[in-house]
C-alpha cells in the first residue's frame, strides 16, 4: 500500500501491529482467568445475595475480577442513598 | 563478595534468552564486574557454544550438584574478558536430574565468586524453568514483539509473581524500527501496555548477532553494533545506572516518507 493510498483514505484496514495488540489483549484476558465468565457471574450473584442481608448494595456496580496473581477481587459499592439502612427481605 | 542472582527467562523458545544472557554477561564483565553465567538448560546446553567456550568445558553444573567437582573447579574463565566465567550445563543429563533446592544451593555457592550470577533458563514453564527460577533474586524476561512470545511472557510473569519473586523486568528483543514505523510490528509501548511490567532494555534486530553467534564471539565484545550498545545499556542499568533508552526511531529518508511523517500516516511511529 502506497503513501497515496493512505493519503486518499483507501486504507481502511488497521495495520497489523494494532491488530496484534488488540488480539493479544483479548486472549490474555481469557488466559488470566481460570474461571469461566458464567462461573464469575454466579459468584457475583451469590455474593450480592448474601451481602444484601446485611448492607444495601449498588447491585449494578458490583465487579468481580480475577487478578494475574490468582486473587479474586470484588468491588462492592454500597448504595449511597441507603447506606445506613439494612435491606432485609 | 555476595553476588546477585539474576535469572533470564522467556516462556517461548527462540526469542534470544541465551544470546541475551551471554551478552549481558560480557557487558557486565567489561564494566569490571565479576560475572558467572550459568547454563540451566540441562540436556540442551547452548550457552557454551554461543560464548565460544565449548572446547573448554570439563566439569558442569551436574558435577557441582553431585559433588564431583567444586564450583570453583567447574567454572570456565573467559580469557577475552577478565572476570567473566561460565558454568556449563550437562548435555547428557535430564532436567529432572536437578531439583530447585539443588539449583539454589549451587547458585548460592557461586555468590562467593561474582557480583552477578546470570542464570540462562530453558524455554517452557516446567521443571527446568522452576529450577532456574528458584535461586533468583531478580528475573529478566526476554520477549520479541510477536503475539506468541508476548502471550507466553504474560504466563511467565504470572508464575514468577506466584512464586513470591518480584515482577520480572522486560528485555524487548529484535525490535525492527522500520516495521514499527509502518505499523506492522507492535511497539515498545504496545508490549508494555499489555504486560504491565518495567522495561530494562530494548534490543534492535541486528544481523551482527547472527555472525557473532556463528563465530562464538558475543556481539558485545566488539564496539559498533546497535545490539551490542543495547546490551551495554542493560548492563549499566543492572549495575544501578539510570540511562535513557536508545532512540530507535528512523530518520525520515525520502520525500514521500517525510511527507508521510509530517502527516503522521506512518502508523504508530518509532519507539524509544
Amino acid at each position: 500500500m502506497s503513501f497515496f493510498d493512505r493519503l486518499l483514505g483507501r486504507d481502511k484496514a488497521p495495520r497489523s501491529g494494532s491488530v496484534a495488540r488488540e488480539r493479544l489483549k483479548l486472549v490474555l484476558e481469557y488466559d488470566r482467568s481460570q474461571l469461566t465468565a458464567a462461573e464469575l457471574e454466579a459468584i457475583r450473584d451469590e455474593l450480592i445475595e448474601t451481602l444484601s442481608h446485611h448492607v444495601s448494595i449498588d447491585r449494578d456496580e458490583v465487579v468481580i475480577t480475577l487478578q494475574r496473581d490468582g486473587r479474586l477481587v470484588a468491588e462492592i459499592p454500597l448504595d449511597r442513598r441507603r447506606r445506613r439502612t439494612v435491606d432485609r427481605p | 563478595m555476595a553476588g546477585k542472582i539474576i535469572t533470564v527467562t522467556s516462556g517461548k523458545g527462540g526469542v534470544g534468552k541465551t544470546t541475551t544472557t551471554a551478552n549481558i554477561g560480557v557487558a557486565l564483565a567489561s564494566r569490571g564486574r565479576k560475572v558467572v553465567v550459568v547454563d540451566a538448560d540441562i540436556g540442551l546446553r547452548n550457552l557454551d557454544v554461543v560464548m565460544g567456550l565449548e572446547n573448554r568445558v570439563v566439569y558442569n553444573l551436574i558435577h557441582v550438584v553431585r559433588g564431583v567437582a567444586s564450583a570453583e573447579r567447574a567454572l570456565i574463565r573467559d580469557k577475552r574478558v577478565p572476570g567473566l566465567m561460565l558454568l556449563a550445563a550437562d548435555q547428557h543429563s535430564d532436567k529432572d536430574d536437578v531439583d530447585p533446592e539443588e539449583m539454589k544451593d549451587v547458585c548460592d555457592q557461586l555468590r562467593a565468586f561474582a557480583d552477578f550470577i546470570l542464570v540462562d533458563s530453558p524455554a517452557g514453564i516446567e521443571q527446568g524453568f522452576r529450577n532456574a527460577l528458584a535461586p533468583a533474586d531478580e528475573v529478566l524476561l526476554v520477549t520479541t514483539p510477536e503475539v506468541s512470545a508476548v502471550r507466553d511472557a504474560d504466563r511467565v510473569i504470572g508464575l514468577v509473581e506466584a512464586s513470591g519473586k518480584p515482577a520480572p523486568r522486560l528485555v524487548l528483543n529484535r525490535i525492527k524500527p522500520e516495521l514499527v514505523a509502518r505499523g506492522d510490528m507492535m511497539s515498545t509501548e504496545d508490549v508494555l501496555d499489555i504486560l504491565r511490567i518495567h522495561i530494562i532494555g530494548i534490543v534492535p534486530e541486528d544481523g551482527d548477532i547472527v555472525a557473532a553467534t556463528n563465530r562464538g564471539e558475543p556481539v558485545t565484545l566488539k564496539r559498533g553494533s546497535r545490539a551490542g550498545q543495547a546490551y551495554h545499556n542493560i548492563a549499566a542499568r543492572l549495575d544501578g545506572e539510570d540511562l535513557p533508552f536508545m532512540n530507535l526511531e528512523l530518520p525520515p529518508t525520502s520525500l514521500l516518507d517525510r511527507l508521510s511523517h509530517l502527516f503522521n500516516l506512518g502508523g504508530s511511529g518509532g519507539t524509544t
